[in-house]
């Protein structure tokens, strides 16, 4: 395992090991204390420290202990937990690199500013240069070690001829530290090192917020990628083991147990059983696999278990070919500029030009060469895009973080923006409209009496069937309670049998018929046969109406037969398009944003992986495939679909704030730039009006903390 | 004038001292995880905690 990043783990000694292992369901400070006590009291345990910012705990132990007795350990205090793999290991933090320059800032503002107070009520002489010396002194350091990110990021952007913000904040900066040591040294009046660290300080603030959003939103999306289990477990003389993703080989055979996805291509050796390939294809309808017949990554077993061989052509055609159009349709996106750089595009000439102005303006006047410079190096400095660089990423960072406590997660602060202008809607319908998972029918279950009820949930919470557990969950939210049993048993493709007050009972597969169902038989009643079948998602009526009222036009847009896209398109009551295939879904986004719409996609199987990727904003549910998730903007939790509209609405209240924060941040440079070009500025007016006005631009965006609402 | 020569460098050698604390902090990965931070505190269960902090301190030597 990598070096751990858990907070205070102590370092491996010579004699202990050290395992990593993901646990997604710790959400709170009971379960930190229930893994660690329970991962303590395994013997052999020297240390366990949970991260709960990455859903992760680091365990020190003796080598002689292997990773699956602590799952197992984990397992029975009911946290499902997977060693994290190598490739897993968390990206380095965005935010990590800045910290000490925004401490450093912030040491230097303090202590300079408590020097320049002195100076600015009145100091003068030998006090006020003293002064002067002491701040240089702490100043021109702190400029050097805190502006560094600025100076690499303007000097990479001038060596390839280009310029962006940080080009003008540099120039600025440089010019300023320059003229302040000159005055110190000449024993003049004014030095500006409060102003210029201030403005480091600010910038460096706007910076760390932008960077601890992706981290924090990075997080969460690795966090559910990871619970995808990517692994099987392999059959090998007998003996079966699970064995990583990565480590799966050709030729192999593994076991796929009912419920379980699979992680590799392959053949049938042994069994059959109903696949689900919705992630695939999106059909929605299970198919009906026996021997010799290939499966493909990402399909789900439902029914019984299956030996499959692995195939030895490694990657499926249809998977590759995923691939390849994932990877073109990504650079049509990546030509989006964020309006933060949009905004410095224009700014940073103007800027330059306006103090180069001031100087020669003040040059042609009669002012010597010393003024011109002061006026111009001040016009620099009150120009500098302090509140600018605030308005956007305070806005993105507090709208995201109201977004994330709805249970919508924001890659970056670019979806925000472009989720924003969004005016068409295209929607995938197996797993993204409906819920992807078969439900059990209303009606049958409202028929079923009450005994029959607590029978069938006792008999459903027995088995890891799919349909058994969408039938539980259906029966434990409908009120119901299990009944008492006996002499429990589960038969593999057959279903659950039992005794319940002397008499037989079993759910179990039905005597022949097509479609998704299982039989309740009570012995000495008729059988009762419930019906599942893929329903569409809660909320789904009202979500579309809601994205209609805000200008969005949606319509389906499905891999799924006719059939059964006509039916979830007449209870929508959307237009759609059936039986696309991937190169189909990304030609219908293609096609309707040379339209000149912005598209919204929003889809979760592999078969949608390219079109999200090419959309202007994508959105997937947490259900969805790998892919699904890595190439969408956003992530939704829950089984709502109120989050597209939610999510919508905030992007837009989030882009009224920041052009607000523009507004007023440009605002504050239409007043002060005038006092500035007429000399009238002193670094204590600067500083004032520094601050002021990014304050006033951070209480702006705190409003959004009920963005999500 | 003389105060000065006492007060300023109390003020630099204070600032300096809580900078580099935050440094050891942040070298310590003590701003690794502030959720899980923010949450330890709600844990009461007392033994454990001290059996933890043992383990900890008996591992640092």
């Amino acid at each position: 395992m990598a070096s751990v990043p858990t907070a205070g783990a102590p370092p491996p000694r010579a004699e202990t090991a050290e395992t990593v292992l993901i646990v997604p369901g710790m959400h709170c400070a009971g379960c930190m204390a229930k893994v660690e006590r329970g991962l303590g009291e395994v013997p052999g345990v020297v240390s366990a420290r949970v991260n709960l910012t990455v859903r992760q705990v680091g365990i020190v132990h003796d080598p002689a202990i292997a990773a699956p007795s602590l799952i197992a350990a984990l397992e029975r205090i009911g946290f499902a937990s997977q060693p994290r793999a190598e490739e897993l290991a968390p990206p380095p933090s965005a935010v990590k690199p800045l910290l000490p320059a925004v401490a450093v800032a912030g040491f230097a503002v303090m202590n300079v500013m408590l020097l320049s107070v002195a100076i600015w009520s009145g100091a003068d002489g030998a006090t006020r240069d003293l002064f002067h010396w002491i701040s240089a002194l702490i100043a021109v350091p702190a400029i050097v070690f805190s502006g560094r990110p600025f100076f690499a990021s303007a000097w990479q952007a001038l060596r390839r001829r280009r310029t962006n913000m940080d080009v003008p904040i540099s120039i600025g900066v440089t010019l300023a530290t320059g003229l302040s040591l000159y005055e110190t040294a000449v024993g003049g009046h004014v030095a500006w090192f409060d102003g210029t660290l201030m403005l480091l300080l600010f910038l460096l603030a706007g910076r760390t917020l932008d960077a601890a959003m992706r981290d924090r939103a990075r997080a969460g999306v690795d966090a559910l990628l990871r619970q995808a289990a990517p692994g099987a477990m392999v059959v090998k003389d007998g003996d079966v083991a699970w064995l990583p993703a990565g480590n799966l080989v050709p030729g192999m055979i593994m076991r796929v147990a009912a419920g379980e996805r699979l992680a590799a291509d392959g053949a049938i050796v042994r069994g059959a059983s109903r696949f689900d390939q919705s992630l695939l294809t999106g059909e929605s309808a299970p198919v009906l696999l026996t021997d010799g017949a290939l499966v493909h990554a990402g399909t789900l077993n439902l029914e019984s278990p299956v030996d499959v061989k692995l195939s030895a052509a490694g990657r499926d055609t249809s998977l590759a070919e995923i691939a390849r159009l994932m990877e073109a349709a990504g650079q049509a996106r990546s030509g989006y500029v964020r309006i933060a750089d949009r905004a410095s595009r224009w700014y940073a000439p103007a800027v330059h030009t306006l103090a180069l102005a001031s100087f020669v303006g003040w040059m042609v006047l009669g002012a010597g060469l010393h003024q011109s410079l002061v006026i111009a190096i001040a016009v620099l400095i009150i120009t500098c895009p302090c509140a600018l660089g605030l308005a956007v990423p305070v806005a993105q960072v507090v709208a995201s973080g109201a977004l994330m406590r709805a249970g919508i997660m924001v890659k970056d602060g670019s979806a925000i923006e472009r989720l924003a202008r969004v005016d068409r809607a295209l929607l995938d319908k197996t797993g993204t409209l409906t819920l992807g998972r078969p439900v059990p029918d209303p009606a049958a279950l409202a028929a079923l009496s009450e005994p029959a009820a607590a029978v069938a949930l006792a008999l459903a919470s027995h088995s890891r069937h799919p349909l058994s557990r969408a039938l539980a969950e259906a029966l434990t939210a409908a009120g119901h309670r299990a009944a008492e049993l006996e002499q429990v048993a589960e038969t593999p493709g057959q279903g659950v049998s039992a005794l319940w007050r002397g008499r037989a009972v079993a759910l179990r597969r039905p005597d022949g018929g097509a479609g998704m169902a299982t039989a309740l038989d009570l012995a000495g009643e008729p059988i009762r046969l419930i019906a599942f079948a893929d329903r569409l998602r809660p909320d789904a009526q009202a979500a579309l109406a809601d994205l209609r009222a805000l200008g969005i036009e949606a319509s389906i847009l499905s891999g799924d037969n006719a059939p059964a896209v006509a039916e979830v398109a007449r209870a929508t009551g959307l237009f759609a398009q059936s039986s696309a295939s991937p190169a189909d879904k990304l030609a219908a986004v293609a096609a309707r944003r040379h339209g000149g719409h912005r598209v919204l996609m929003v889809g979760d199987g592999l078969n949608d992986g390219p079109a999200l990727a090419a959309a202007d904003a994508s959105i997937a549910p947490g259900t969805a495939s790998d892919v699904g998730r890595q190439a969408a903007d956003l992530v939704f939790l829950g089984d709502s679909l109120v989050a597209l509209p939610r999510a919508v609405r905030a992007a837009r209240r989030t882009m009224r704030v920041v052009r607000q924060n523009f507004v007023l941040a440009i605002g504050y440079n239409a007043l002060a730039v005038p006092l500035a070009i007429l000399g009238l500025v002193t670094p204590l007016l600067a500083a004032a009006a520094m601050s002021t006005s990014s304050l006033i631009v951070i209480a702006n965006s705190l409003r959004l903390v009920r963005a999500a609402r | 004038m003389t105060s000065l020569v006492i007060t300023i460098p109390i003020a630099l050698v204070m600032g300096l001292v809580s900078l580099a604390a935050f440094f050891w902090a942040l070298r310590r990965d003590q701003f690794e995880d502030l959720e899980g931070a923010a949450n330890r505190i709600l844990i009461d269960d007392e033994d454990e905690m001290e059996q933890a902090e043992a383990d900890d301190g008996q591992d640092r030597i």
